[in-house]
């Protein structure tokens, strides 16, 4: 596993306490989990990604992500509905452990775009890693 | 006692080092108030001898024995097992080994459940099936639920009448703390499920049949399948009788989406109910839905080809409260005695024995019949059908005792509307002799 | 080390069944026909299944070769906590397969099945007398079906109750069938922490504990091996909200005639005969997991269950209050055979003395590795001890390295990871059938493997090396599932 100063946080991404990032990207924002999340889970076998058309609140679990002996829920960071999933995780889920931030998973029209607001810097989700 | 190896010198030993000053001493952590104080009612031990006497007393109190010939299937089922199957399931490296938690120690185990559920899969037209299931009634259960799951909004599930009564009675154990509704569907006067009702239903996650089902009729499933796609429900079937696929339409090429049932057909003797195995299989978009073990194919550090178990994130040791079923403990030896049994037979065996038990069936079909018995059902049925005498059998059915058959099993008990009519089970071990026997009592 | 019993010999290697035959073989002896061929409706006929045909020698020499790549207890010491790998009587197999037992047709009437009857009625009266319970049910196939029927019974009580529970308390030492089993059943699971000593304290039950809780589920000795001392605290409070105990009897080897169950307070226990009653675990099954309730409990126990009725041993089907049935007969009669025969083996005294050398064995393993391998419970310990990786970290060497290890050895490793609470568990349940000898073999190879991995890290990394396959691609075994044999040609 990584040791802290290796993580890769980076700057332009909102993140969550459940280690899922955020990209607003025009209209709509990418979903993703951070490089520690993925640290963690180790060896990704399998990520389960809700329909397009669903639609979540802030906090709502959208998905999992397993491992070979552990499963880890996903939690939408803002509200909205899904426009889009990152369909090349159904045979490669192992992109997210080579880069989670450039294999997203979902794409989302949020419905309250101030929540993107409320999401932790990557100083401060940096902070609450180091506990 | 022989199984305990503590000489009075280890044990002294032994507490010498934790510490301890008697064998008592060591449950000094458990309060006075929870101690055991009864004296328990148990015989004195006994040694191998005098257990095997006192067995054999027991044994001989009954009255139908192994030198019976039971006409009689309704979910066990007499049929040969060959010696090399007994002998190899005996096999103390199969025998005494735990669930193959550590593959390297486990390829045994491994490669014969994998080739378990290879022949299984193959058998029933699945693309999945896992390691087995208790029994075929907390498989149908299971299958309810996994349709359920499945479902994800839908609140009802439908079932056959025309399933094993205990079938259905296990499964409504396992709903009924639930919100779910389960459904019977009646069954048409030729013996078949009637699914005409099914239409007026809504919210129907999963629609169950058996064929062939109970009374040994075979169902239409293709046209069942149809009819139950249409209303947007899975389509489960079961069955007690796996060798029935040996000459019968595979239930995955009927359109079948889960397929589960008993498989003490396959090597086991009947055993009083158990051990049989639930065998439990699904189509490949349903995968992650299944409950159970499964064991997948990989390879090792050196490339070389092994078995591991797999897609272990559904069940209860990872995934806890949300896991696809509780279970842990399967049928594991039993599901390796199937795939022994599977493998002496061969197709080419399969078809010969499955034919063999529907002509056997037939046989007796036609010579009730031809002495004034009525097929109750019309339908046409595999090595079970159900027949009504045109005067009370039971008098007949004492005789036929006193010559050592057991001829039928009495429908009033399960089916109350079923009173007086016989449900038979033929299978290879029935000879010509014995099904002459019955029909000639029926005359006189 | 001297004398180690791993070692390597001659494996021999044997493809899959389907790559080995050919059409027109028989592996077995199919009857004559005495009866003539009956037409059949062309449209019901399947197209041929597709198995391999192969002689009797194939599949003898087949199962044979697999046999030899598995472990059993019959090999060597199995020391996997929670399971109690202890030795399975070959006497127990024989009375299994009496013709007369073996051949029982399960729908005929009573007076025609005494003796199965009998066995069920006596091995029912058995249990009960040694958990101090009053009534049980033979039906559950296994653990975790026990659990299952628990549940349905607790529901059962509650609805009759007229009272509406939604959550149920589980302890978060407890195995992942106790919250699987409670879920089934519509329970929310509240988890309830342990304290520093590993155990349950009642205060902390009591705090949440309330009416729409409909009890509680406790694994004692619990899965660190340690027995819960406010279990009858703990009933207390849990009953004075209308709650219902349930013990996972896992672990009931530990206690045998020394704990009552009744007395713990306990309403519903499942026996898990596979374990604590040695009937052999199959490579996963079949078990058996009869269920133990209180007088007050009888009514909703599963039904058919067998009654002495003036000489005649029946079965009762019918009871209104039952939750009905769980298997669609007996549950699994040829393993309750096995701990029929093993009870009358050995008796009451035998098993109180199985019990106490089953601590006394956990306990002598406990106190010579305590010095060499983490213990994050220090206290004496019951049927199993639980160590930790933490000692090793240092050298990068983690549980899962030392379980391989001990494969080189010629030893089952222990349950490793579980319990949850303690990262990197090991978990050691050596059994009373384990000789003293063997024990100190087993200890003495523990030490050499912390050695090892103090000085030779990448020995113990690599392991196993002597076994039949190295360590196997579980990641690719999930990732692109290969479930039944047709994705992968043969490799030549």
């Amino acid at each position: 596993m990584k040791e802290l100063n290796e993580l890769n946080i980076p700057e332009d991404l909102g993140y969550t306490e459940d280690h899922e990032w955020a990209q607003q990207t025009g209209e709509t924002i990418k979903i993703g989990v951070s490089d520690y999340a993925q640290d963690q889970l180790g060896d990704i076998v399998f990520a389960e990604l809700p329909a397009v058309g669903d639609t979540f609140n802030k906090g709502d679990e959208f998905g999992t992500l397993e491992s070979v002996k552990a499963v880890s829920e996903l939690y939408i960071p803002m509200s909205g509905e899904i426009v889009a999933i990152n369909e090349e995780l159904d045979d490669a889920p192992e992109l997210v452990n080579e880069d989670p931030y450039k294999n997203w998973m979902i794409e989302i029209k949020p419905s309250a775009t101030e929540e993107y607001d409320q999401l932790l810097s990557a100083s401060a989700y940096m902070d609450l890693l180091k506990g | 006692m022989r199984y305990l190896p503590h000489t009075q010198e280890d044990i002294t030993a032994m507490l010498q080092v934790t510490g301890n000053k008697s064998l008592e001493d060591l449950f000094s952590g458990i309060p006075e108030s929870c101690r055991m104080t009864n004296d328990w009612q148990l015989p004195e031990p006994k040694t191998e001898w005098e257990l095997n006497d006192h067995m054999q007393a027991i044994a001989q109190t009954m009255k139908v024995d192994q030198n019976f010939k039971v006409l009689i299937g309704a979910g066990s089922y007499h049929h040969h097992i060959p010696e090399t199957v007994k002998a190899l399931m005996s096999r103390s490296e199969f025998l005494t080994a735990y669930t193959p938690y550590q593959p390297e120690m486990a390829q045994g185990t491994l490669q014969g459940i994998f080739e378990y559920q290879t022949l299984t899969a193959r058998l029933l037209g699945m693309d999945v099936v896992n390691a087995s299931m208790y029994d075929g009634a907390s498989a149908l259960a299971e299958a309810l639920l996994m349709g359920l799951r499945i479902g994800k909004k839908k609140t009802k599930v439908a079932v056959s009448a025309a399933i094993h009564p205990h079938y259905r009675a296990t499964a409504a154990a396992y709903l009924c703390p639930t919100e779910f509704e389960l459904i019977e569907l009646p069954y048409l006067e030729d013996g078949r499920t009637d699914l005409s009702g099914l239409s007026d239903l809504e919210d129907v996650a999963a629609v169950a049949l058996q064929s062939p089902n109970f009374f040994g009729v075979i169902e239409d499933l293709t046209g069942a399948g149809q009819v139950i796609h249409d209303q947007q429900a899975l389509f489960i079937t079961c069955f007690s009788e796996p060798l029935a696929y040996g000459l019968l339409k595979k239930p995955g090429d009927c359109g079948a989406d889960i397929v589960c049932g008993e498989g003490q057909s396959f090597g086991l003797s009947r055993s009083f109910g158990g051990p049989g195995l639930g065998m439990f299989g699904c189509k490949q978009p349903f995968t992650r839905n299944l409950p159970g073990r499964l064991v997948g194919e990989t390879t090792d550090l050196d490339g070389k080809r092994g078995y591991v178990l797999t897609l272990a994130t559904r069940e209860q040791h990872i995934r806890r409260e949300k896991a696809t079923s509780n279970i842990c403990s399967n049928q594991g030896i039993c599901a390796m005695t199937a795939g022994m049994y599977m493998a002496s037979l061969g197709g080419t065996g399969l078809r010969e024995l499955s034919r063999l038990n529907y002509d056997k069936t037939q046989y007796l079909k036609n010579a009730l019949v031809a002495r004034g018995a009525r097929l109750f059902f019309e339908a046409p049925t595999f090595n079970e059908f159900v027949v009504e005498f045109p005067q009370d059998f039971q008098p007949a059915h004492q005789r036929l005792l006193e010559q050592n058959i057991v001829a039928g099993l009495e429908l009033g008990g399960l089916y109350p509307k079923l009173k007086g009519r016989y449900l038979f089970g033929i299978t290879e071990t029935t000879s010509r002799q014995d099904m002459d026997k019955v029909a000639d009592e029926v005359q006189s | 080390m001297k004398n180690r019993v791993g070692t390597s010999g001659l494996i021999l290697d044997e493809p899959l069944l389907w790559e080995k035959g050919k059409k027109g073989r028989k592996g077995m002896s199919i009857p004559h026909s005495d009866v003539p061929s009956s037409p059949l409706d062309e449209e019901l006929i399947g197209a041929p299944v597709d198995f391999p045909d192969l002689s009797e020698v194939d599949v003898v020499r087949h199962y044979t070769r697999l046999s030899q790549w598995n472990f059993g207890v019959d090999s060597g010491m199995y020391p996997l906590g929670s399971c109690t790998m202890k030795y399975n009587p070959k006497i127990n197999e024989k009375q299994a397969a009496t013709p007369q037992f073996a051949a029982a047709h399960p729908m005929l009437d009573d007076q025609y099945s005494q003796g199965v009857l009998q066995i069920m009625y006596e091995l029912q009266n058995h249990l009960a007398d040694i958990t101090g319970l009053d009534a049980v049910s033979l039906q559950p196939a296994a653990g975790a079906h026990g659990e299952l029927t628990g549940m349905l019974i607790f529901n059962a009580y509650h609805q009759g109750h007229h009272s509406k529970r939604t959550k149920i308390l589980i302890p978060d030492t407890a195995h992942g069938t106790n919250p699987a089993s409670a879920a089934l059943c519509g329970y929310r699971s509240i988890p309830v922490k342990s304290n520093e000593n590993g155990m349950l304290d009642a205060s902390d039950v009591s705090e949440l504990m309330d009416e729409e809780t409909a009890g509680i589920m406790i694994t004692n000795p619990n899965t660190l091996g340690l027995f819960e001392g406010q279990v009858r605290q703990i009933a207390e409070i849990v009953h004075a909200k209308g709650g219902l105990v349930y013990g996972d009897g896992a672990n009931m080897n530990a206690v045998l005639g020394v704990a009552d169950m009744k007395k713990c307070g306990v309403d519903v226990l499942h026996l898990n005969l596979h374990k604590t009653f040695s009937t052999p675990h199959g490579g996963g099954g079949p078990g058996a997991g009869p269920v133990c309730v209180t007088k007050e409990l009888e009514p909703f126990l599963p039904v058919p269950r067998a009654y002495k009725d003036g000489d005649l041993y029946r079965l009762e089907l019918d009871r209104k209050e039952s939750i009905g049935r769980v298997h669609g007969f007996h549950g699994n009669f040829g393993v309750l055979v096995r701990a029929y025969s093993y009870i009358l083996s050995m008796g009451a005294e035998g098993l109180l003395r199985a019990s106490q050398l089953a601590v006394l064995n956990a306990n002598y393993i406990r106190e010579q590795l305590k010095d060499v391998f983490h213990l994050p419970y220090p206290q004496p310990c019951m049927h199993e001890c639980v160590f930790s990786d933490q000692l090793q970290k240092d050298y990068k060497v983690t549980t899962l390295d030392m379980a391989k290890r001990l494969i080189d050895y010629g030893f089952h490793p222990p349950t490793i990871y579980f319990p949850l609470i303690v990262h990197g568990a090991i978990m050691i349940e050596p059994t009373e059938t384990e000789c003293k000898e063997d024990i100190d073999q087993f200890i003495a190879t523990m030490k050499e493997i912390a050695r090892e991995a103090r000085e030779e890290p990448d020995k113990v990394r690599n392991a196993p090396q002597l076994s039949k396959v190295r360590r196997l691609d579980e990641v690719h075994a999930a990732r692109c599932p290969c479930l039944i044999g047709t994705c992968t040609p043969p490799e030549q």
